[in-house]
Formats: C-alpha cells, structure tokens, sequence
C-alpha cells in the first residue's frame, strides 16, 4: 500500500546515496526501470489506441456513440457517482478515528478495511448472489415485494462500493498518523469545538491526501471487472458496465468497438494518473 | 450559492437517471441465451419487433445476455430475470426446474421437436493448409496435437464436444465404456486451456492463435471463417458427431409475474416458422423445416449423427455420469502443464 508520510523522508534519504554510485550503475538501473516501463505499460497502451483508430476516427466514434456503449458508460458513471461519494465519507470517518483517536478494536477495524484488497473480487461479488439471489437469503423476500438487487443496477453498485471501499481510509490514515495531533490539541485548547477542529485543521491538512484517495478510489470503480461481472446478468444495452461491454464486444468479433471503448478506460487511467502526480505533488509541497 | 448548486447537480443527476424511463410504452422481453447465438438473435429479435409490430400493433425490444450455457442457467436461478431461454443443451434448463421451480416439469414437452427449433452439430476448426492433418476423432489424441474446447463444467458446447468424442470411441471396433473413457483423457491431455464459454475458446483459438484444431459448434466454426477469413481457417467435419439440440422455453414464473407470457410465447413459436427457421439457417444453425433444409442443403455436410438418447440415455444420466462433481470428467480431467 503507498504511504506518502513514509515515503517522503525515505526518498530524501536515497537520493542521497544514490549519488555515491558509480554512472555505468545509475544508467543501467535507470535504463531497465525505463524499458520495463515501455515493455508493460507503453507498449500496451500504444496498441489500445492504434487498435481502437484501426478502422478510423469515424467507427472509433460510433463505437462510442452507439447505444448499448452509452448505456454502459451512463451505468459507469452513476455507478462511481454513488460509490465514490459514500467511500469518501467513510474513508474520512474511519481513517480521522483511527488516526486521532485510542479505542478497544482498533487494529480489527483496520484489519476489516483492507478485507477487500485481500478477497478475490470474484468472491465479492458472489456474497451478494448468495445474500440476494433467488436461492440466497434475501432473494425470495426482496422478490415478493418486487426488488430488484443482484442483475440489476443496485447490485452492481453494492459490489464496486465493497471492491473500493479501502482507497480512501487506506490513503489518509498514514498521512493523518505522521501528520499527530499536534495541531488539533492547539484547536482544542484554542476553544475550538470537535467539529470546528475537523473542518478547519484536519480535513485541509489532508485534502490532497482526500484527491489522491478519491481518484484511485473513481478509477477503480469504473475500471472494476470481477466483482460485477458476477452480480451484472450481463444484460445488453442495461446492466453492462464499460469494462464488461468491452469484454463483449471483444467476444464478438468486434475488435476495433472493443479497444475504443476501451480505449475510454486507458484515458481514465492517463487522466487519474494525471491528477494523482499533481495531489503528490501539491501534498510534498504542503508537508 | 452552494443550495443553488446543489440543487443544479440533483435536478441533472435526476435526468440523467430518467433517461431509460422514457422508453417506457413498449414491451420489454430478455432472453438469456448461451455464447454463440449472438448473431443469430440480434437478426431474429429485429425480424420479430418487426413481426409483432403488425400482428399486435406492440413495440417489443428483446434484450439479450450471453455467456457459457451453464453458467447463464446458473443466473437464472439465482434470480436473472429471463423472459425466455434459449440455451445449449436440455440439462441446463432442467437445472432450472430442478433448483429453482421456475418452470414445470414437462417444459420440454411444450413446443415440437423437443423444444429445440434448430440443431447443430460439433465440427473441427482447423488451420488454413490443415498442416497437423487432422481429418477424424483419431487424430485429436496423437502425441503434439493442442486441441482447444472450452470447460465442460460450464459450457454446454463442451458438453458436446466431450460426448461426441466418447460416442465415436463408443463406436469404433471393439469400442467400450472403458476404452472411451481411455480415449477421452487422452484427448483432455492435448487440452492447454479450458475457456469457461464457447465464445471464448474461439477467441483462444483464432485470435490469440493457441491451439492446432478447435472443437467447436458448427454455426460457430462457420461465423469464424466467414467473420475472420476463409484464408486462415478450415472447417473438417468428422465422420461421426452428436446432434445437438438447444432447447428454448419461456420461464413461467417470470412471464407470470412480468405479465408477458403472451409475447414470451410467440417470440418463441416464430422460431418455427419459416421466417425464423431461414434466419437460423442463415446463422449456420441446421433448420428442422424440411423446406428451409432443402433450401440449405448445400451449406451443411451430411455426417452420420449419434443422438444423446440413443448412446447416454438422456441428458440428466450423461450430466450425473460424466460432468456432476466427481464424475467421469473430473476422475480424467487433470490440468496440463
């Protein structure tokens, strides 16, 4: 997991020592990182566009514009508008507690918000078919008062908020523990009630830490795969996310459709690759 | 300021999630099918909007999901919300009387032909030149031949692609129980990879390019080499395969409570008529009107076809023998290295 307090002194400390190597090594090791680069991430990326622009600007375009595309771009983004704003305010919540505070259970609570890096998204999606499917223990209830849940938009909500539900508290509770409690005893002492000192000192002191979070936390839930390809039905043209329409327009023989659709998901990741460097940036600046 | 923003993002955020609601006069049918009828009934769901414009004077859109045969019945029972469906083989529709009593018993009772408007049959695909010489059953068992079927567990294809293999060891000179079993684990050792849909073991095979022959659905074989070029690919048709019969049905329970077993059922029924039984024929899938066969005659190979009653008893004897846990496909399936 990254962690910016850490990171940061140990950085300082390299680049210091770095310099004591001889040239021929600081070329050599410069030079694998930057063809392991190009062999796994530009290399792929080059092939994604020049596939997805194979037959042109214009069935580039109407891949995208076509209407079963729109429905799951318009299902990604609603998707990721419920789930991002909810994991930001627990993310916030849990990660401030945890941080700032001493209680009973701490280490369990930790320990439960990486659950969903350490399941297979595969299994997380399951525990919603056996919680709401026909056969599961909700599903027969939900049925008979006609709720919809599993195959349908609110079961692929349910699966990409559990899938990323760690990004955000996983993002602050380092910066937050290096960053003490220093200032918020001052706020106390100061006069400052609970609330005036969690919106004035400790939200502004971590809001790059909050971006940064937030768009690791976005990219993942429109870029989720396993987890919804369960709970999806994989309906055409109403309960296909972007990554799944892309495996299905892949499976026909659409290959052109596929990798400009896809082609959407690699911008995303150019885009949140983008505004991360800026948060880290800003976030050393500010340290 | 921010209550006037707030209520700009609501009132956009509204819209945007009204939008499919717009659509809302017309009737809405989902046929969950299994992986390669995708052309097949993107050309069937628009011939029968049109069908059922003028006969009922009703908008009808036919949504569709595809994925390995069982693993789609598997969805149903879990709760996927299929109007019809139209799947590889019999078992799997069981499967949904059996686990879930969405439909009755006797489903297959209800439209002719076993309720199996088409059949198919399985084929090799082979490379362009046949370079390994592939020309029989036989030939998929030598030594350094890679032959590519997706997983039988979940694929209702594969299903076939297995049973075919074991009827023709069933079939030949002194052909046993047990000498097929010997022949089809021979045959799994020359498997590199189990693709869990029959969509994807094509993909595997023609565009990702593993594999020396592909087991595959005849109409699939076919919409390869059309779709992907004559000059790369061959089909070879072996001198014995099984009949396969897709069986379709409309889910009682569903139609019931969506109240559209009406449409659900002449969906259905225009399968058989000989506007859907060309359009099957089209999509390379054998039509049963003997009018639309002859017209066809030419695109299928006569090959002499075992059928899964006559040589296994029915589709629920060969599932608990071979593919249920612990069955004949798990005792000889051991993955290669």
């Amino acid at each position: 997991m990254h962690l910016p307090g850490r990171k940061n002194r140990d950085s300082t400390a390299f680049a210091g020592r770095g310099m004591t190597e001889p040239a021929l090594v600081r070329w050599f090791l410069i030079a694998s990182a930057l063809a392991f680069l190009a062999l796994f991430l530009f290399v792929p990326l080059a092939a994604v566009f020049s596939q997805a622009l194979e037959k042109g600007w214009d069935a580039y375009i109407e891949a995208i514009r076509e209407p079963d595309a729109l429905t799951a771009i318009k299902l990604t983004v609603v998707t990721a508008a419920i789930a991002v704003p909810l994991n930001l305010v627990f993310g916030v919540s849990a990660a401030w507690a945890i941080a700032k505070f001493k209680f009973r259970g701490k280490s369990f609570l930790i320990t439960l918000i990486d659950l969903p890096f350490s399941v297979s998204p595969v299994i997380s999606g399951l525990i919603y078919v056996l919680l709401f499917g026909l056969q599961g223990w909700l599903g027969p209830w939900l049925q008979e008062h006609n709720v919809k849940i599993i195959f349908a938009v609110p079961g692929i909500v349910l699966a990409t908020i559990f899938v990323t539900f760690p990004f955000v508290a996983r993002e602050l509770i380092p910066l937050m523990e290096a960053q003490g409690k220093d200032e918020e005893e001052a706020a106390t002492v100061l006069g400052a009630s609970g609330l005036q000192t969690f919106f004035r000192v400790t939200l502004p002191n971590v809001r790059w830490g909050i971006i940064y979070g937030v768009i690791l936390c976005n990219a993942r839930a429109m870029g989720e795969f396993g987890a919804v390809s369960v709970v999806s039905g994989h309906i055409r043209g109403s309960t296909n996310t972007v990554p799944l329409h892309v495996e299905i327009l892949y499976n026909e023989y659409n290959y052109a459709a596929a990798f400009a659709v896809a082609s959407l998901l690699a911008l995303l990741a150019l885009v949140t690759l983008a505004v991360k460097s800026v948060a880290e940036w800003k976030m050393r600046k500010e340290a | 300021m921010l209550l006037k923003n707030i209520r700009k993002i609501a009132l956009v955020s509204l819209l945007v999630l009204s939008f499919p609601l717009g659509a809302l006069a017309e009737v809405n049918l989902l046929n969950v099918s299994y992986d390669p009828t995708r052309e097949l009934y993107q050309d069937f769901n628009a011939a029968f909007a049109k069908y059922w414009k003028k006969k009922a004077g009703e908008d009808v859109v036919v949504k569709q999901s595809h994925g390995g045969s069982g693993k789609q019945a598997r969805a149903v029972i879990d709760g996927l919300e299929a109007d019809v469906v139209t799947l590889a083989l019999a078992y799997d529709i069981d499967e949904i009387h059996d686990k879930a009593k969405l439909i009755p018993e006797n489903w297959q009772k209800r439209l002719p032909h076993n309720s199996s408007p088409y059949t198919s049959t399985i084929v090799f695909l082979v490379r362009k030149g046949n370079p390994k010489k592939i020309k029989d059953w036989n030939d998929l068992v030598k030594p350094g031949v890679a032959v590519i079927t997706p997983n039988p567990k979940t694929s209702g294809g594969a299903r076939w692609n297995y049973l075919a293999a074991w009827a023709y060891a069933l079939k030949q000179k002194g052909g046993n129980d047990a000498k097929a079993k010997e022949f089809v684990t021979k045959l799994f050792k020359n498997v590199p990879v189990l693709d869990s849909g029959a969509r994807g073991s094509t993909t595997t095979f023609v565009q990702r390019g593993q594999g020396d022959v592909l087991l595959a659905w005849e109409n699939e074989a076919f919409l390869a080499v059309n779709e992907l070029g004559k000059d790369k690919f061959e089909i070879v048709v072996p001198s014995l395969s099984i009949l396969a019969e897709p069986p379709v049905t409309v889910v009682d329970k569903v139609v019931d409570r969506k109240g559209t077993r009406k449409v659900a059922e002449e969906y259905l029924k225009y399968l058989y008529t000989p506007e859907g039984q060309e359009l099957a024929a089209k999509n390379y899938y054998r039509p049963i009107d003997k009018k639309v066969a002859a017209k066809y005659a030419k695109t299928f190979t006569k090959v002499k076809l075992i059928t899964i009653d006559e040589v296994f008893g029915g589709w629920r004897k060969a599932q608990k023998t071979h593919f249920a846990d612990g069955g004949v496909f798990d005792q000889i399936y051991t993955p290669s290295k």
